[in-house]
Formats: C-alpha cells, sequence, structure tokens
C-alpha cells in the first residue's frame, strides 16, 4: 500500500482522463470510469454502446461468435456468409492451437472459408450463393459439421441462414449444419457474439452423443480457447491428476467433444464472461453443476486444481492433486526467487478482454508486481462486481435483441450430479458454486477500474502513473512502446505461451522479467540530444 | 500437413471462396489515408471492421495505425448512421484533434444505403467542422473489388476533395503512388531528387508507417502529404499515376477537376518497369536522367547477369494484388523466370488483359483473378505442376511449408517478419 502514496489521488486521474470529452461525453464516460472500493464495490457502467469516434478497442459480434468461440474448433468448417473482409480477418489471427489425433486427422483450421458475397447478392439475396458453398465444402471435405456466420449485410438483406442450413442439413443427411445470426452489429462489442454461439452450440450439438466413454471424475473445460497451448498446459495437469476431460469449450477442442459434453459431471469455467450461458443452461437441462477456475497463476491453478477436487469429495483425488501441486511448485519456486527481486514493486495495467484483465492479476502479483488500473473490452457488470449484481442488471435497448434460450430440464437425460443438499453443504464449506465473484474485489482501494478504455483514456493513464508494464492487444502494443513504456499482449501472448498452469506462470514471469527489465528503454535518446552532454566541436576550425 | 485437406483434383467453384488472395476495401482506404498528413481515417459501419483493418496494418507494419468509427448499433443499421457520424465528427475534433478526417464506409453502411458526401455536408453546414478543419469521404462497398479498389477510391477521394486550381502552374509534377509499402514511397522520393525533379506525392505513408521511437507517442507522425501540397496537385504540370488499378482513378479524377494531364506507369518494381518510369519522369520534367541513377540500372543488370544460372526457367507461383503483380511478373520473365501460376482476388477487366498480355512471353502459364482465383486454387495448380519458388504475402507460408518450396514474402500482408 505504501506505494501508492507516490502517485496522485485517483479522482484527479479520473479528471484528467475526462477533461477533454465534449459534455455528453464525459457524461457517460464518468459512469464507465470507477474507482475501486473492494469493501464496497461501486458500479460499473459495463456492457453499453460505444461512443461513436472515441476509439475503442473493441470489436464486434461476428467477432465474438465466429472468432473467439466457434474458432478453436478444428472439425467444424466455419463458413462465412459475407463479404470477403470478415474471413479474411479471422483467418489464424486468433492463436486457438490445436491437436489432432493424426496427422491425417481432421484440422480445418488453417482454412478460410467465405461466401465471398457481391453486389449481385447483396442486392438478390445471397441464399443461392450460401447454399451452393454449402454443397461445395461438403463435396470437397465431407466434414462432420458446417456452421454458417452472418456478417453484417446479411440481416439487412434478409438472408435466412437458419432455413438454409436447415434444408442443406436434410439435403446431405450425414452433415450437421447451423447458422449463427452474429451480424457485426448486434449488441455492442463482442459479447453479443458470444452469447449468440453459445446458444447454437447448445441448441443443435450438445447432448446428440449419449457415449459414457467412462473415467470417474469428469469434468468439462468451459471458456478456454488454447491461446499459445494453454489448454494443452491445464490438459496435462488434469490428465497427471487422474481427471477425465469430456470436452473443452473449445480449445483444442472437436464437434464430438460438444455432442457429447453433458455426460460430464462438473462444469469449470475459465472464462466467464464468454461462457457462462452455456454453464447455466448445461445445469438447467442436464443437471451439471458449474464452478469458477482459474488456472493463470501458480497458485491459482494449484487452488483449482484443489476446488476441483473438493467438489468430488475424494480422498484418494484430493492426495493425488497434493502430490501433483508439490511436484510442480519447486520448478516455479526456482525461477520466481531468482525474478522476483528485479519486478518486485513494478506496475502494472491490464485492459483486455473480458476475463484475462482479472485472471492476470494473479500473474503479477506473484511477481509482486502492483495492478494500478484494469478494465475490460465488453465485461459486463457481473464481471466486474460479481454475479451478486446480475438481478439488478438493466438490458438495455442495443443488448435486448439478443437471444435469451428458454431452457427447461430434459425429460430423459437430467440428472442432478448434486442435490441441492449436497452443494449447500460444499458451498457452506467454502467451495463457491454458481458463484463468480468479479474482478473488482481482487483490487485494491484506490485503483482505477476502467470499462471499455479509449486510447485517449490510455495514453492519458500512461502519461499520469508511466507504469512499467501495461497489458492489452496489438492495437495498443506499438502505441504504447512508442512511449517507451513496454507493452505485453494478454491476447496473442506476443506469440509466446502457454501462460496457464505451473509452466504458464514459469513462461510468464520470464517473459515479463525480459520486457520490464529490457536495455532497450534506456536507449531511446540519442546521446547527442542529451542536454546535460554539450558536444565539444573539435574538428571546427575558424 | 498444415494444408491437408487441399486436394490435387481441381473442381470448378462457384459458391465457395476458400483462402482469398484479397481482402476488403476499407483497409486499403485506411492505409491511403494514413498516407496524409495530420489525417485521422474514419470507418463508417460498426466497429469489427474498424479493429479489423487497424490490427491487420498494426501487424503488417509494428507501427501504431490510428482510426476511429461510427460504432453503428442495431438501431443505426436500420435507421441510418447519420447520427452516429455526426457524433464521432464532433468528438474526433475535440479529443484528436485532427487536421482532416477521411470517412470511408463498410459493407454495412453502403447495404443501409448512407450517403457520405450528404452527412459530411450536413456536418458542414450544421458547423461540426472546426475552422480550418476537412472531413473527406470515400465510399468503400466490401462487396465490390477488393482492398486495391478502397484503396483506389480513397486515393481519388483525396484527389477531387483537396486539389485546386488557382490558374498559376507550378513547376512540379504529381506522383500518385498505387499501393506500395512506405519504404518504396522514401525510393520514389529519393529517385525524383536524384533526377532533381520537384514532385508531390500522394498519399504517403513514410514517416507514418515507419515511425522511430522517441520515447513519445505522435498521434499524427511526422510522414503524410500535407494539405498544402495536396491544395496545390491542382496546380501541377502533370500527374504520374504508378499503378493502372489503384493509382489512376484518382489521376483522371485531378485531370476532369484541375485539367492536369496525367500518364499511368507501371509501379516501378524489376527492370523495365523502373526503366518506363525513369524515363516518363525525365520526360515529364524535361531532365537528364543523372549517371549515378545509371549506374544503379548497371548494378542490377550485373547481378543479373551474375545470378542468370540460378534463374533460368525457374517455375514460379505467385499471388497478390494487380498493380503488382504486373510489373513483378514482368520483371521475372526478364529473369528468365517462367511464372507458371498466378491469382489474384482482385477482379477487373484491364489487369487481367495486361496479365495476359505480358504472360504470351510464357505460353502455358495459368493466370485467373477475381472469383474463384484464391489460394486454394493455387495449391491445387501447384500439386499439380510443382514450383521451385513461390512469391506472396504471409499466407503463402503454408504452402511453402506443405509443399516445400523456397517462398519470399512480398506485398500484403506480411504478418511474421520485422524490419521488412
Amino acid at each position: 500500500m505504501e506505494s501508492r502514496n507516490k502517485y496522485p489521488d485517483p479522482s484527479t486521474i479520473k479528471e484528467e482522463l475526462l477533461k477533454k470529452y465534449p459534455p455528453k461525453v464525459a457524461k457517460k464516460r464518468a459512469k464507465a470510469i470507477v474507482i475501486n472500493d473492494p469493501e464496497e464495490i461501486p458500479q460499473v457502467q459495463a456492457n453499453t454502446r460505444t461512443i461513436p469516434g472515441i476509439i475503442t478497442q473493441r470489436g464486434c459480434s461476428y467477432a465474438g461468435c465466429k472468432g473467439v468461440v466457434l474458432g478453436p474448433t478444428r472439425d467444424i468448417v466455419n463458413l462465412v456468409h459475407g463479404p470477403i473482409g470478415c474471413s479474411f480477418y479471422a483467418w489464424l489471427t486468433r492463436r486457438n492451437q490445436t491437436r489432432p489425433d493424426s496427422p491425417e486427422g481432421e484440422n480445418y483450421m488453417t482454412y478460410c472459408f467465405s461466401t465471398d458475397m457481391q453486389e449481385e447478392h447483396v442486392v438478390f439475396g445471397g441464399e443461392k450463393k450460401l447454399k451452393q458453398a454449402i454443397q461445395e465444402a461438403y463435396d470437397l471435405f465431407h466434414p462432420k459439421a458446417i456452421g454458417i456466420f452472418s456478417t453484417c449485410p446479411v440481416g439487412l438483406i434478409g438472408d435466412d441462414v437458419h432455413a438454409v442450413s436447415k434444408e442443406m442439413r436434410e439435403k446431405l443427411g450425414d452433415c450437421n449444419i447451423f447458422g449463427f445470426s452474429c451480424e457485426g452489429y448486434k449488441g455492442v462489442s463482442q459479447s453479443a457474439g458470444h452469447h449468440i454461439a453459445n446458444n447454437q452450440v447448445f441448441k443443435h450439438v450438445v447432448g446428440l452423443d449419449d457415449t459414457d466413454n467412462g473415467g470417474k471424475f469428469k469434468i468439462n473445460m468451459l471458456g478456454e480457447y488454447n491461446i499459445g497451448g494453454d489448454a494443452f498446459e491445464i490438459e496435462r495437469l488434469l490428465d497427471k491428476c487422474g481427471i477425465t476431460l469430456v470436452a473443452s469449450f473449445s480449445g483444442n477442442s472437436t464437434i464430438n467433444q460438444f455432442e457429447n459434453s453433458h455426460t460430464a459431471d462438473l462444469n469449470v469455467i475459465m472464462c466467464h464472461r464468454s461462457i457462462n450461458y452455456m454453464a447455466e443452461m448445461m445445469e438447467t437441462k442436464y443437471g451439471i453443476p458449474w464452478m469458477k477456475v482459474n488456472f493463470i497463476g501458480a497458485e491459482s491453478s494449484a487452488k483449482s486444481l484443489r476446488r476441483i477436487a473438493r467438489y468430488f469429495e475424494d480422498d484418494e483425488l484430493m492426495a493425488r492433486v497434493e502430490e501433483v501441486i508439490a511436484e510442480e511448485m519447486p520448478a516455479v519456486d526456482a525461477i520466481i526467487s531468482d525474478i522476483y527481486p528485479r519486478t518486485k514493486g513494478k506496475l502494472a495495467m491490464l485492459f483486455v478482454g473480458g476475463s484475462r484483465a482479472h485472471h492476470y492479476q494473479e500473474l503479477f502479483a506473484e511477481l509482486g508486481m502492483e495492478t494500478l488500473s484494469a478494465g475490460y473490452e465488453f465485461g459486463h457488470r457481473d464481471d466486474y462486481e460479481g454475479r451478486k449484481v446480475i438481478p439488478n442488471i438493466k438490458i438495455d435497448a442495443d443488448t435486448k435483441n439478443i437471444e435469451e434460450l428458454k431452457v427447461t430440464a430434459d425429460p430423459d437425460k437430467f440428472k442432478p450430479r448434486r442435490t441441492e443438499e449436497e452443494l449447500a453443504k460444499l458451498k457452506a464449506e467454502g467451495l463457491d458454486i454458481r458463484e463468480y465473484e468479479g474482478m473488482m474485489p481482487d483490487m485494491k482501494s484506490g485503483s482505477l477500474v476502467i470499462d471499455d478504455i479509449s486510447h485517449y483514456e490510455s495514453e492519458k493513464l500512461i502519461e499520469l502513473y508511466k507504469p512499467d508494464i501495461f497489458c492489452a492487444g496489438i492495437k495498443e502494443k506499438y502505441v504504447v512502446q512508442k512511449m517507451g513504456v513496454p507493452l505485453k499482449q494478454l491476447h496473442s501472448y506476443d506469440y509466446g505461451g502457454p501462460y496457464a498452469g505451473f509452466t504458464g506462470a514459469m513462461n510468464f514471469y520470464k517473459d515479463i522479467d525480459r520486457m520490464v527489465n529490457s536495455r532497450v528503454w534506456k536507449l531511446i535518446q540519442a546521446p547527442w540530444e542529451d542536454v546535460q552532454s554539450e558536444l565539444e566541436a573539435t574538428y571546427v576550425t575558424q | 500437413m498444415l494444408l491437408r485437406h487441399t486436394t490435387k483434383e481441381v473442381k470448378e467453384r462457384e459458391g465457395l471462396t476458400i483462402n482469398p488472395a484479397k481482402t476488403c476495401q476499407p483497409i486499403g482506404a485506411m492505409y491511403a489515408a494514413l498516407g496524409v498528413h495530420g489525417c485521422l481515417p474514419h470507418s463508417h459501419g460498426s466497429q469489427g471492421c474498424c479493429s479489423y483493418h487497424r490490427s491487420t496494418l498494426t501487424r503488417h507494419y509494428k507501427e501504431p495505425v490510428m482510426a476511429a468509427t461510427s460504432s453503428f448499433t442495431e438501431g443505426a443499421s436500420v435507421f441510418g448512421g447519420q447520427a452516429n457520424l455526426l457524433q464521432a465528427i464532433t468528438t474526433i475534433f475535440s479529443v484528436y484533434d485532427p487536421d482532416i478526417i477521411a470517412v470511408h464506409s463498410t459493407c454495412l453502411s453502403e447495404t443501409i444505403g448512407d450517403d457520405l458526401q450528404q452527412i459530411c455536408k450536413k456536418a458542414l453546414d450544421d458547423g461540426k467542422i472546426p475552422e480550418g478543419k476537412k472531413v473527406i469521404y470515400a465510399p468503400t462497398p466490401s462487396f465490390v473489388g477488393s482492398h486495391v479498389t478502397g484503396y483506389a477510391n480513397m486515393v481519388k477521394g483525396i484527389a477531387e476533395q483537396f486539389a485546386e486550381s488557382t490558374g498559376e502552374k507550378k513547376n512540379q509534377i504529381n506522383i500518385i503512388a498505387g499501393w506500395m509499402e512506405p519504404s518504396d514511397m522514401r525510393e520514389i522520393k529519393r529517385l525524383a531528387k536524384e533526377l532533381n525533379v520537384n514532385i508531390v506525392l500522394f498519399p504517403d505513408t513514410s514517416d507514418v508507417l515507419d515511425a522511430p521511437q522517441t520515447g513519445t507517442h505522435e498521434f499524427y507522425p511526422k510522414g503524410g502529404t500535407t494539405i498544402e501540397a495536396l491544395k496545390s496537385t491542382g496546380d501541377s504540370f502533370s500527374s504520374l499515376a504508378l499503378g493502372c488499378i489503384s493509382a489512376e482513378p484518382a489521376a483522371i479524377a485531378l485531370e476532369k477537376k484541375c485539367g492536369v494531364p496525367f500518364l499511368t506507369e507501371d509501379m516501378p518494381i524489376g527492370l523495365s518497369a523502373t526503366d518506363r518510369f525513369i524515363m516518363s519522369l525525365s520526360k515529364a520534367a524535361g531532365v537528364n536522367v543523372p549517371d549515378e541513377i545509371t549506374a544503379e540500372r548497371g548494378r542490377l543488370v550485373d547481378v543479373m547477369t551474375d545470378m542468370e544460372q540460378y534463374f533460368y526457367e525457374k517455375k514460379v507461383a505467385l499471388f497478390g494484388d494487380p498493380d503488382q503483380l504486373i510489373p513483378l511478373t514482368e520483371f521475372l520473365l526478364d529473369l528468365n523466370m517462367k511464372p507458371v501460376h498466378i491469382v489474384s482476388g482482385t477482379p477487373g477487366m484491364r489487369f487481367e488483359k495486361r496479365m495476359k498480355d505480358i504472360l504470351k512471353r510464357s505460353p502455358g502459364s495459368n493466370f485467373k483473378n477475381g472469383m474463384g482465383a484464391d489460394m486454394f486454387l493455387l495449391h491445387q495448380w501447384i500439386k499439380n505442376e510443382p514450383v521451385d519458388l513461390l512469391i506472396g504475402n504471409t499466407y503463402g507460408k503454408y504452402i511453402a511449408r506443405d509443399e516445400d518450396i523456397p517462398f519470399v514474402r512480398f506485398g500484403f500482408p506480411i504478418l511474421d517478419r520485422i524490419g521488412h
């Protein structure tokens, strides 16, 4: 806490951030910039429309649906219905890794599929071309499934991707075809796309395959997209502990895993924002409880493994988990004790998507670094303030057109994995089932929480706080570095990783040490521009 | 195998594009607008486009890429985006204070029929554009042409909306840059200086997208063609458009508006096209070619002579954008190489005709552009007739690895190398 005193008062900073805005803009942004108090969490404005012209980091619903949730599944042909851009820009740009069973195994992730809509299709409709594209994809690849993703013009011209999907599914017989109305203008950010993706995968895929593939402790990993191999590391740990991973939504996943996912006994959630819908729907329909975990940070990973073991209430599993943690930790400790003296007391800021801005604070804490300010691009109030505020969240006009599925218990397949009494007992023992406390309770008093941060606000924050590292994405990376501050990309990991689990923690420590202590930051100024050292004109003659 | 599902058998496709050799218009318009000093590009559409375009340009240049967006919601998509754009203009001028906002559209705003000209005029009439500031625009529907079309449209918009003729000719020549790299633009300026010709180069992204590390983020970097220079293009002796697809439309617009005559040449890539560029520029300005440029040319021919045995009859597959492919293919032929497979996602009869003319020197070559001309097809062609070299953007690396072909990264985008 003492290091805080070096910095200006957060309310002064907030004032500074708002000063340049026109009054209406300032009024709106004031609600999205809050000074945290972990004891009495203030309300944050989140999941509201972006202010035109403000320079946001946000993307669109299509990116949230195709790019994020469905992108990582290797054996679905993801066909984008629209002009070429949307498909092109989502082509191998998110680092979802995958590992097919064999070198010949299905893997379409290196491909980019599009209907490449032209002017005539905008005028006369694109359904015919879409059907043709589905047929051609089927003839060429015979995939198990084809997902159709709508882009901006599709909704406007009235192409019905759902009717086309149904028609082609019936025509082709052995290929599951389903559509997503994830037009870029839906909702206010990527978040709408997550919800749309959850709904359609739940409706068209989950529960189709009842095969019990065995395993004593069966879980699904929800909201883990295997960026830079994160899911591989988590899978390694689960495997070591004897926990069976039935399905992963959707890092390193296959469509059959989704179909079979209702046979698991517990859903654990990494990214709450993108996948909490799926967890809730699966619990209602099939009776599978869910629990938040966090495999970012060595301590968090250990804690998450223990929590999974406690849910199953099995002594052998609990003992095995402790053995695994004991095996993993010495290597972590050795590295952290080397690095800690070089990172301790340094300052971090994190402005990332919808979950990492929270998770990665754990890793910085392990490095002895303080998080002064953090925020999401598209988190909702529950991601900031905790799920307890959900009943008070008003769904505004921009979001109310995102479908809420009406889910009921499946008459044949609903099977409560635990009775309400058992769950209440676990909860009483401190296992927070169906709970997510959000980012703010874990952040210090006086830290600044900023939703949908604008370019202007980021630059100001850096100017005023001079953090040692700023975490965001590719669009911010070179802006911030030009200011002489290293930027760690927490979307792409700057092409490194994994950062999850114990191996990931060690990778992260080393990367941050390298970045905050790099010599390059001291080499920016040319020596002749240093006012301290005046050049002597030795060779100048009279 | 990274592209393990690509089959050798080529089947005609009508509905499905796989691994495109193009992207959509607005990114080209954004790039062009960054070549104007003090300009903030603005994407009139939903914000996903703007983020994707900024990200792709950033990944290519490893530099900040600034742009704003109208951030359409569903309401605006149904009732029109005028209010969003007007609000954006107010916010941008008060927060980011550019001299110019250059607005382009997307498939969303084009489908609903937003009229950029009318909205920009309204902004002016309503007093939303501060004194001395300017808002220019170019419609860039993503369902027409490609990123190259978008570049051409914005460059045309720049020419049309800045050029003024005072009636007094200026001793200068306009060089309208087709879509080329900042380093290429720097080289064009160097050659003009060597020739001792006054030029106005536009757009000019050198010193914008290859800025130095100074410890300060210059929101509007030092580079970019200035407003003053752009205004003066109407008084220039003539224009030289480099690239018939990406630069010529601007030259035509400038001739129409201010009566500046123009000549279109290929981008100076390779020996023959560079020869033509030097000849045209020296002729237009009435200057002799200095010995230093003749020596540079001689050094290139020397390399070609020395390496002749390694180039002779080598088969090349290439993909990319029209104004680069035309001179590059010609250069390969000058090197005695055989460009056997060429695709470009960018459509256009003129491009097709130029390529077919050039390829008369290389009987049996496959060339396709526009619909169906994607990298999946290129890969299938390569499987049927293997090549010794592949030239194209980053996405060629998957073909190069699978087929074990030496690979030269060329064109846009190059996402996986630094310092290119």
